[in-house]
């Protein structure tokens, strides 16, 4: 007889019991920096976003804000060392740490955990836009490549667009030493790198780890990642939820990071720290969505996900890729009681950080006892009251699917 | 009857299932035969022209199919001919895994093939605009796929039947093994009975030898290949770039009894620690890969005595294995001189992403067939490293317990003890 496979239960972990709670939020986004910056102008009714629409005609993007790198990575040399990926990520994770009192205290960055969701490969441009143009009148290709790489690539470059080392320099520069995890694939390493925090916050096996990813979308090996499958919306911006249909895949991309400090509740609460929210149940999947599963993944998560009862703000990290976006807004349609917000609408799609700005967003509002106006009126309705419970969800773009429950502290 | 909980109380992890690629060979035969022969697999490059290169030679796996389509493929390959070995041997249902999956994999860039034949499929205007525009009127996802970090795991996902999202990772030259940890992890924290563990690495491209190679980390010894990769010698100068996979099947002591099935080993502990020295180099007292030793020690309730045998990271650089010998010198004493240490490197060289996984692989049929395999090209050992590094010649010994050593890029550091038998 086949064994019944066990199923995990988010809130009763088997070893012993720790709640989740998150006591550090890092944010950068066109919007700005912080969750001060980002909360004042998410409350603005009808906020309009920042688009930058020539750079990278005809696609539209969210460029990122100004940035005065010393702020969180004190040694030019370190910066020196890191293209601006790495060093988004490496200032997200610094104002993370510095919200949670947790940077520059040794005690703490050094028994402290890290999971970062990463991408990577922030090519040199200019090479590489030598090597094409050179293969237009060569055959012999791979010589020229030899040729071409050998003299022209910066040595360092290998490590400044790593995928690990995002994490490498929090560990240089903020002296994160715990441990160090770094995983890749889109979306859903945002999903799993929270999921599997809490999850080993909940065991007793970590009591404060730091989560998050960055994604830097002003690099056209960045846009090309999105566009060999066609995903990029083209033509003049719209609302993410209003993308079906336009020219193009349906993603507007942005750059950004958001890292957050997950803590076991006793462990924040014995250094007396403010506690934005506990971090619930965290679930994820993989709909096979070439057989048309997504739609029934959605619904089956949001089970798993054992939603309080009533009115539900829900913080919606949905790409705007047509496919995916409209399998989520019919489950979110068949679900009356979820109220969405869709933030990509005004930050851009940010892929591996997607998910833990859900969370964050989720925390900020929980924190702030308010609900967030509608990012797109045409759509979203509005929602009352101080909500105890806020749902994030981050359905990729193309794979994986995740959702988190964030409540009241 | 054994216990079924370990000394803090979680279920033990046992291995049920173990698949293995490397340069030298498919599966666990061939290349045991040919690790426990001293046999190299190091031969020059012929995937790439040399021209230009300073490193002109590779562990390089050529035999597969999928060997000169590129790095996301040859990973996929790796991965599924490791896993299905694997899966095999634990008599589960290769189509139905019905656990989760940890991949460990290198991360993933356009391959310049593609570049090329995409840029070259149109006249107008240059650079990456043209890429872009050609990119939007594909009409298929091959090459898109191959940009995924996420694709080679959902492919396997889709290919044994694993459960839930998986994982992919990186933690760079110690991948391999931060795969085994998180499938160990995931069933100790009882949320799962078993798991599919895979490091896989098929990015050896001209590329990634380039990178390297810049960076001074590779070996030039081109002229005798075989003998290029020589950990703990005096005249070691690099490791020497190599492809491969490993595959465990991990599943709870407890259900792989139940079902009847064969223990191959057990992981014992998983042991990590961050370094923030340097982005390559490691902090010049070693503490952190100190912590990550006997952090693995510790989780494995077992004292420095009772470790058998080392299944080094022995890179052959110059500042891996010496450091690895400060590390290991600190933590095991006086002891250190006798205990066998080992460099599977030395013959199948550096399979990165890989590496920890493969190592692992070796580690448990070390214990297994009472057999250490040699570190091999031990001709001229390093007078500052004093070791029994089981020079150039197999060495029969019954082994235990192992600890497996995986160091990266990056400040990554993590080290397994495995078991032969369950406590």
């Amino acid at each position: 007889m086949r064994k019944v496979k066990k199923s995990p239960d988010p809130q009763q972990p088997p070893m012993s019991s720790h709640d989740v709670v998150i006591t550090g939020i890092g944010l950068v986004s066109s919007l700005g920096e912080g969750p001060d910056a980002h909360w004042q102008k998410l409350m603005q009714p009808g906020f309009q976003p920042v688009l930058e629409a020539e750079r990278f005609a005809p696609y539209t993007i969210h460029p990122l804000p100004e940035i005065d790198w010393n702020l969180q990575i004190a040694k030019r040399g370190d910066q020196r060392q890191m293209e601006t990926w790495q060093r988004l990520g490496t200032y997200a994770a610094g104002l993370a740490l510095d919200d949670a009192g947790i940077k520059g205290n040794d005690e703490l960055s050094t028994t402290m955990d890290m999971v970062v969701a990463a991408g990577g490969g922030e090519r040199d441009e200019a090479v590489d836009a030598a090597i094409l143009a050179a293969s237009e009148s060569r055959n012999d290709r791979d010589v020229l490549l030899n040729e071409k790489l050998t003299t022209e690539l910066r040595p360092t470059l290998f490590l400044a667009q790593l995928s690990n080392l995002l994490a490498g320099n929090i560990s240089i520069v903020h002296k994160v030493t715990g441990s160090s995890r770094t995983f890749m694939g889109e979306e859903g390493a945002g999903v799993s790198a929270v999921e599997t925090a809490a999850a080993r916050i909940r065991s007793g096996q970590s009591t404060h780890v730091l989560v998050g990813g960055a994604f830097q979308t002003e690099h056209s090996d960045m846009l090309l990642g999105y566009e060999l499958a066609g995903y990029l919306h083209r033509g003049p911006w719209k609302p993410v939820w209003q993308r079906q249909g336009s020219e193009g895949g349906g993603v507007v991309t942005g750059s950004g990071g958001a890292f957050l400090v997950l803590e076991q509740r006793e462990h924040a609460q014995s250094r007396g720290r403010k506690i934005y929210a506990e971090l619930g149940p965290v679930v994820s999947g993989r709909a096979r969505r070439r057989r048309g599963e997504l739609n029934a993944e959605i619904a089956a998560l949001l089970k798993q996900a054992r939603l309080p009862d009533g009115d539900l703000l829900t913080i919606s990290a949905a790409s705007g890729a047509h496919a995916a976006t409209a399998a989520e807004k019919a489950v979110l349609d068949a679900n009356p009681a979820l109220a969405a917000r869709a933030f990509s609408t005004l930050t851009g799609h940010m892929k591996e950080a997607q998910f833990p700005f859900a969370v964050a967003l989720a925390a900020m509002a929980v924190d702030r006892k308010a609900a967030y106006p509608v990012f797109d009126a045409t759509v979203e309705r509005p929602f009352a009251g101080a909500p105890a419970s806020v749902l994030a969800t981050a359905i990729g773009y193309h794979q994986f699917e995740g959702l988190g429950l964030v409540r009241a502290a | 009857m054994a216990n079924l909980r370990d000394h803090m109380g979680r279920p033990i992890v046992a291995v049920t299932g173990i698949g293995v690629v490397t340069s030298l060979g498919v599966g666990k035969k061939d290349n045991w035969d040919a690790l426990t022969s001293g046999k190299s697999g190091i031969h020059p490059i012929t995937r790439f022209p040399v021209d230009q290169l300073n490193t002109r030679i590779s562990g390089m796996v050529d035999f597969l199919p999928s060997s000169s389509k590129g790095a996301s493929h040859l990973t996929y390959e790796l991965a599924e001919t490791a896993a299905q070995e694997a899966v095999s041997e634990a008599g589960l249902d290769s189509g139905d895994f019905g656990g989760p999956l940890f991949l460990a994999s290198p991360p993933v860039e356009l391959d310049w093939a593609d570049r090329f034949s995409l840029y070259n499929s149109d006249k107008q205007d240059a650079g990456a605009e043209r890429l872009l525009r050609v990119a939007r009127a594909l009409k298929e996802l091959d090459v898109f796929e191959t940009t995924q970090f996420g694709s080679i795991a959902d492919r396997l996902a889709d290919r044994f039947g694993t459960r839930g999202l998986p994982i992919t990772l990186s933690t760079a030259c110690a991948s391999g093994a931060t795969a085994i940890q998180l499938g160990v992890e995931a069933i100790r924290r009882g949320e799962c009975d078993k798991a599919l563990s895979i490091g896989a690495d098929g990015s050896a491209t001209a590329e990634a030898l380039i990178r390297f190679s810049l960076l001074s980390a590779l070996s030039t010894h081109n002229d005798i290949p075989e003998k290029a990769s020589k950990p703990f010698s005096k005249d070691r100068d690099g490791f020497v770039l190599a492809e491969g996979s490993g595959a465990l099947v991990l599943e709870s002591l407890e259900a792989a009894l139940a079902r009847g099935a064969t223990i191959l080993g057990i992981m014992r502990g998983c042991g990590e620690k961050a370094d923030d020295f340097h982005r390559t180099r490691s902090k010049p007292d070693g503490s952190p890969a100190i912590a990550a030793v006997r952090a693995a020690l510790a989780d494995a309730g077992l004292s420095e005595d009772e470790i058998d045998y080392v299944n080094a990271h022995g890179t052959s650089t110059p500042e891996n294995d010496k450091m690895e010998h400060l590390s290991l010198s600190t933590v095991f004493g006086e002891r250190i001189g006798s205990m066998p240490i080992s460099s599977n490197k030395s013959m199948i060289g550096h399979t990165l992403s890989a590496a920890g996984a493969v190592e692992a692989a070796f580690s448990l049929m070390t214990m297994r067939e009472s057999v250490i395999p040699p570190t091999i090209n031990y001709d001229n050992p390093d007078p500052a490293i004093v070791l029994d590094v089981v020079p150039n010649k197999k060495r029969n010994a019954e082994v235990g317990t192992v600890l497996s050593n995986s160091f990266g890029f990056g400040g990554q550091n993590t080290c397994l003890v495995m078991a032969r038998e369950p406590v």
